[in-house]
């Protein structure tokens, strides 16, 4: 089994600007991995780039098995997105929206059942699957978005701040799916400036600048910097260029 | 004396009641942090006390003056900075500052010397030419702030402004929003972030539109009933259900290790026997302080 992960040197340039400077990182099958760092630090590029939507620059490495240039098709199809504004209709059902994504990612119908059925058990949908998405409090829909991203069993989720704004008790119980899909083998990339959860991964990563300036388990950094706790490191970490915009 | 009196405020949406019997106040010189998830009501509860929706019921006083028979007079010493980015994307910084000064009929040298103190404290006075909408997250919500307070509003009402933005960012809007309290202003604030709430002079939880509890950061994390454990232990879906679907604990993932949260008539040797009979026997548990959160989930009755 290859990494779910595997990249070296990635980097991408907007004309002079490089948004994503010679990063490399590799993430194992079934690991809940962190990508931190500041607002407009390069995450959502190298996000892109990792889930097929954007060619980089130089680099190389492979998602899901699958080469970043050649097969960038074959990574949409093994994986699946969330992000944090919600993506779903909010005039259709649960159970449409994710009937609606089941025929978007071309699983065949006799499956479709069978896996909206799994998906709702995973995430206890079953109380408000028929109700409009509108009418759900903040952290339901955020859980049917989690349903919608993994109906079609993608090998690697990422997850783009999926928990903002979410109440505190539904904060806790996401994590807890999050933790189950990731027991069962599904490997999770996770961004999110609330630094308890980057706590919760088994590794994270924090870019500066376009660059990947630390790479460990939470634990192990926040020890390795001498500070009390993840956003203390984090802050020292990124705040030598504090006023740079 | 309080700047910010509200009392009784009830907000109506038709059959939703969005704002609950909420008040509180806020002196002069004081950070008040209002803390909850989206849709508790904060932004209802911040219209209302801003002029911008009308309550069913309640009364709001800022700075002496009532706000529904003297808005014009609070209007000059209140600044308001809603939740979402309201500023002019097209408009270089500069440009927005001035628009926003025109409103408060601030032009010329006036603004001029209104501007200089703001790019000082933002660090925005590099960017001056910058259109808004290429400023980073945590530039852009500095300068909603001081588009803000261009006009040196007394009282300062701000709708989570640091959603969204990097924990940097937010510890240098913070010291900011500390040093203007410094100087005598009186800032409400909301936050999804309960970490913030450590920063802020007192703060009241907020849920489904209403006040949980109200006091200073020690105030609150003492409410917490029962004590938290942190298990050292590799946990598993399977032994998460089994603790879970116990009557009197409940666990929670916390990376590699799980915290316990106990109720306070049971004792560690009960709580180690009750692990052990779960299959936990490797665990090695020490007690730790409960967090802001645990509080805050405690008083939601979950």
């Amino acid at each position: 089994m290859s990494r779910a992960v595997d990249v070296v040197d990635l980097t991408k340039k907007f004309g002079d600007f490089t948004a994503v400077n010679s990063i490399s990182l590799s993430v194992e099958t079934g690991e809940i991995f962190g990508f931190l760092g500041a607002n407009g630090a390069g995450k959502t590029t190298a996000i892109r780039m990792l889930c097929g939507l954007l060619l980089p620059t130089s680099g190389s490495g492979t998602v899901a098995g699958y080469d970043i240039y050649k097969e960038n098709e074959k990574i949409k199809h093994s994986i699946g997105y969330m992000s944090q504004k919600f993506s779903l209709y909010p005039d259709l059902t649960g159970m449409e929206n994710l009937t609606f994504y089941g025929s978007v990612y071309r699983i065949p119908r006799k499956q479709l059942k069978d896996r909206i059925d799994k998906v709702i058990e995973t995430l206890s949908l079953a109380d408000f699957i028929d109700r409009p998405s509108m009418a759900l409090p903040v952290g339901w829909r955020q859980r049917l978005a989690l349903g919608a991203a993994i109906l079609h069993e993608p090998k690697i989720l990422f997850l783009d701040e999926p928990t903002g704004g979410v109440d505190p008790v539904f904060r806790r119980r996401f994590w807890e799916m999050l933790y189950r899909l990731a027991e069962a083998g599904t490997t999770l990339f996770v961004t999110t400036h609330y630094m308890d959860e980057a706590e919760f991964c088994g590794r994270i990563s924090i870019m500066h600048r376009g660059e990947i300036v630390e790479l460990g388990n939470p634990k192990e950094l926040i020890k390795k910097h001498g500070q009390p706790d993840l956003q203390e490191t984090f802050i020292s970490l990124i705040s030598a260029e504090a006023n740079n915009a | 004396m309080s700047d910010v009196i509200v009392e009784h405020i009830v907000k109506r949406y038709g059959d939703l009641t969005a704002v609950d019997d909420v008040s509180f106040s806020c002196d002069r010189g004081r950070i008040f942090a209002l803390v909850g998830p989206d849709g508790a009501g904060k932004t209802s509860l911040f219209r209302s006390m801003c002029g911008l929706l009308d309550f069913a019921e309640g009364r709001v006083e800022i700075g002496g003056f009532d706000l529904v028979s003297n808005f014009t007079a609070v209007k000059d010493i209140l600044g308001y900075m809603p939740q979402n980015f309201s500023l002019y994307p097209d408009l270089t910084v500069e440009e927005n500052l001035r628009f926003y000064a025109g409103l408060f009929e601030i032009n010329g040298k006036a603004f001029e010397e209104k501007r200089e103190p703001l790019y000082a404290f933002s660090g925005l006075g590099s960017f001056r030419k910058r259109r808004a909408a290429k400023l980073s997250g945590g530039m852009k919500q500095k300068l909603a702030l001081s588009c803000a307070l261009i006009h040196d509003p007394k009282v300062l009402i701000l709708d989570e402004p640091t959603t969204g933005v990097d924990p940097l960012s937010r510890r240098q809007f913070w010291q900011i929003l500390r040093d203007l309290r410094d100087k005598g202003s009186c800032i409400i604030v909301s936050t999804p972030y309960m970490d913030e709430v450590e920063l802020a002079d007192s703060a009241a939880f907020m849920h489904r539109g209403r006040k949980l509890a109200e006091g200073t950061p020690k105030e609150l994390t003492k409410l917490y009933d029962g004590a938290v454990y942190a298990v050292s232990v590799e946990p598993s879906y399977a032994m998460m259900e089994r603790i879970n679907a116990l009557e009197r604990i409940s666990a929670r993932r916390f990376g590699a290790s799980v915290h316990v949260y106990t109720p306070s008539d049971m004792g560690e040797a009960e709580l180690e026997g009750l692990l052990r009979q779960h299959d936990w026997q490797q665990a090695h548990i020490e007690r730790i302080s409960p967090e802001l959160e645990d509080v805050f989930i405690q008083l939601m009755g979950d």
